[in-house]
């Protein structure tokens, strides 16, 4: 059995999809979360079914990417019964799609998540009522915190089970005609319900229309014919038609289903804007908020990096007297030792206090609130406020942040958004900043480095967007409420993230260092540096960083945790002077994105805008460093 | 007149919304038809976006949008 969560973004589908399938789906508040669907197989009493949270959706149009992929999916891959999660707080809204699900044909069950947060903006609903008038079942919700979950699963597979079919909602008499003779000429040709194929091709889905070009030209002409009627007797495009009677039905039936009380009194989520979004104090409260951040995770990091450092380095010198410094077993035994080092002292003490700020920042939905305070800033660069959201994913990694561009409707915007989001510097570059410049040179030297990468993306999107020149539609973006994020769910998604620098990056770390070991003492780490020497002396690096440069493309952090092993030391500053430790970090921010983010690009975007992006990144990265180094050589630093 | 021009913290009908069809579409699909009651809850700064409410959902609409709904 097949069972597809259907709903409007930031409705807490991921978070119901992780109650049941452990954490796998990553959740936050703000609308696009989830641009792809997951697909995990949970057992329920005793039968296994298949779990699909599909990305939200505000209706079937499929306005954007992420939309249509759940459209698709529902339309061709076998869904045997559709939970339908609207947040009950916004009922009379979500109830449009829901409308509009019915015509799928498939049996449905309508999820009332977030009751809570209902019944604290006094709204009730009359379920019984509700269910009568949709013909499908209601079940109650709060996902968070588990509750209904067990009776909503119990429901759906006996909705499936019994594959009842609601039944669908009747159009004012003249787009009802031009239904009805759109799907008698449709019959089965589409291999979809007629009648939902001859809403949608009458309100011109492109999507549909591609469909029946095809499978059903005559329906198509049709279809065209009674949309251009309905232009002329209605003054409105078909969609727009469409679309309003349902609001009308959707209208009607919450206020004949659900009360709503005056409201309570205004707690601390009404007021937390009037400062967060106050046109002055909203702006010194977002970088009060980053400076904390960044505090918080230098803080952290620096505690933890220096005592571990001193650790490992103790067990190294206990190595080489018991091995003796010269053998291949020493060398080995220091790259086991270096990769695990590499991990625990120098990424994980400021990943980890990174991602759980994320988390924090992320699930209160604060991060739609800086989309809202950046949008004018934003439009100077051409782009607008929606795309902030995959630059701050891009601060925890650059692949989601590609994917998240998505959740944008224009093409340009999408590539634009993506290029910038690449020299967004991720957890790991921040490990490289962090564990390099600020924990040798001070906090000061890598602020400085994130603002300097700020106006660097600012002035490269500026240009982009000269490139392609194309008015932007402007900014539409819902505002969630805040909600208090759970400490549960909070650890769950920080873990969730942090087990991929685990179980990917870090096996690559320890046989990456393993490598350079074994390069070392073959002597061969010359040759792979000789042919780098061309790079690394036009920055005035030592000629040993070279090797790291290589490993730094597979993951940022290696560039870094590697970097002690390749210059044969255990106090990085006794080689590099700080000017050349900065050239390095700004080289190692800017320059190629890792191969995990250019495998993203590649599928979002395909090989030419790949290609592009690494070689704009690299050419900007010596250009940057060099003007850095330039600079620092101007004021004296060495 | 436009709600660009709609004072803060103010109530007003919409009257029509104009503009390309994706962005109508979007605004439908947000629960803004013409009829509807919205709410301008506040303007950002830096000629940024405006935050309207309507039944109980808040909405960030950029400038160019929001020129193009009329309110009365």
């Amino acid at each position: 059995m097949r069972i597809a969560l259907v709903g409007q973004p930031n409705c807490g589908k991921s978070t119901l999809f992780n109650q049941v399938a452990g954490y796998k789906a990553l959740t936050a508040n703000f609308p696009g979360t989830t641009v792809t669907y997951t697909l995990s197989r949970v057992s329920l009493g005793r039968e296994v079914v298949e779990l699909v949270d599909l990305p939200g959706t505000y209706s079937l149009a499929g306005a954007n990417p992420a939309e249509s992929v759940a459209q698709s999916f529902l339309l061709e891959r076998g869904v045997d019964v559709v939970i339908n999660v609207v947040d009950a707080s916004l009922l009379a809204r979500s109830l449009d799609l829901t409308l509009e699900l019915l015509d799928l044909g498939l049996p449905i069950v309508l999820a009332l998540n977030m009751m809570d947060e209902a019944q604290r903006k006094g709204i009730t609903i009359d379920r019984a009522q509700l269910s009568a008038a949709l013909g499908v079942p209601v079940v109650p919700l709060i996902a968070r915190k588990g509750i209904g979950v067990r009776e909503l699963f119990a429901t759906a597979r006996q909705a499936a089970r019994q594959s009842a079919r609601p039944a669908s909602i009747h159009f004012s008499r003249d787009v009802e005609n031009a239904l009805t003779q759109i799907a008698a000429v449709l019959d089965q040709s589409l291999s979809l319900p007629p009648r939902l194929a001859a809403i949608k091709l009458l309100e011109g889905n492109a999507a549909m229309r591609e469909r029946a070009r095809a499978g059903a030209p005559l329906a198509l002409t049709q279809a065209e014919r009674f949309a251009s009627e309905l232009v002329a007797s209605r003054g409105r495009p078909a969609d727009a038609v469409i679309a309003s009677e349902r609001h009308a039905v959707a209208l009607n039936l919450f206020e004949a289903t659900a009360t709503v009380a005056r409201a309570g009194a205004a707690d601390w989520r009404d007021r937390m804007d009037d400062v967060l979004l106050h046109p002055v104090g909203g702006y010194a409260a977002l970088l009060l908020i980053l400076f904390l951040f960044f505090q918080f995770v230098y803080g952290v990091g620096r505690l933890v990096e220096e005592p571990m450092l001193t650790l490992f380095d103790g067990i190294v010198a206990r190595l080489a007297v018991a091995l003796g410094e010269t053998t291949l077993a020493f060398e080995l035994a220091n790259g086991v030792v270096s990769g695990i080092a590499g991990g625990i002292a120098i990424v994980l003490p400021y990943l980890v206090p990174f991602l759980l700020g994320l988390s924090l920042l992320e699930d209160i939905g604060y991060l739609p609130r800086v989309a809202f305070l950046v949008d004018g800033l934003m439009h100077r660069l051409g782009l607008h406020g929606k795309a902030v959201i995959p630059f701050i994913l891009g601060y925890g990694c650059n692949v989601p942040a590609v994917m998240a561009t998505r959740i944008l409707e224009e093409p340009r915007d999408r590539v634009i958004a993506a290029t910038l989001a690449t020299m967004v510097p991720c957890a790991a570059r921040l490990t490289v900043v962090f564990g390099l410049a600020a924990f040798y040179l001070g906090p000061v030297a890598a602020l400085g480095i994130y603002t300097l990468n700020l106006i660097v993306v600012a002035l490269t999107g500026a240009i982009l967007t000269r490139l392609m020149p194309e008015a932007t539609p402007g900014l539409i973006l819902e505002m969630p409420v805040y909600r208090l994020p759970t400490l549960q769910t909070m650890l769950a998604k920080s873990y969730y993230r942090v087990r991929e620098f685990v179980v990917v990056a870090w096996p690559i770390l320890i046989v990456g260092s393993i490598v350079l070991s074994l390069l070392e003492f073959l002597q061969l780490d010359r040759w792979v540096n000789l042919l780098l020497a061309p790079l690394t002396g036009l920055l005035g690096l030592p000629q040993a960083v070279g090797t790291t440069l290589i490993f730094g493309v597979l993951r940022k952090e290696l560039a870094l945790a590697m970097l002690r092993q390749a210059l044969n030391t255990t106090d990085v500053a006794t080689v590099l002077s700080a000017g050349q430790m900065l050239t390095f970090t700004v080289f190692i921010v800017f320059y190629i994105p890792c191969l995990a983010t250019l495998a993203a690009l590649y599928r979002e975007l395909g090989r030419r805008q790949t290609l592009g992006v690494a070689a704009l990144t690299t050419g900007l990265a010596i250009a940057i460093a060099l003007v850095v180094r330039g600079a620092l050589w101007v004021v004296g630093i060495q | 007149m436009t709600l660009l021009e709609l004072p803060e913290d103010t109530q007003a009908k919409i009257v029509s919304i104009g503009g390309g069809r994706g962005a109508q579409q979007q605004l439908r699909e947000l629960g803004l038809f013409p009829g509807d009651t919205i709410r301008l809850v506040r303007r950002a700064a830096f000629r940024g976006p405006l935050l309207v409410e309507c039944r109980g959902t808040q909405i960030a609409l950029g400038r160019g949008i929001a020129a193009k709904i009329r309110v009365e």
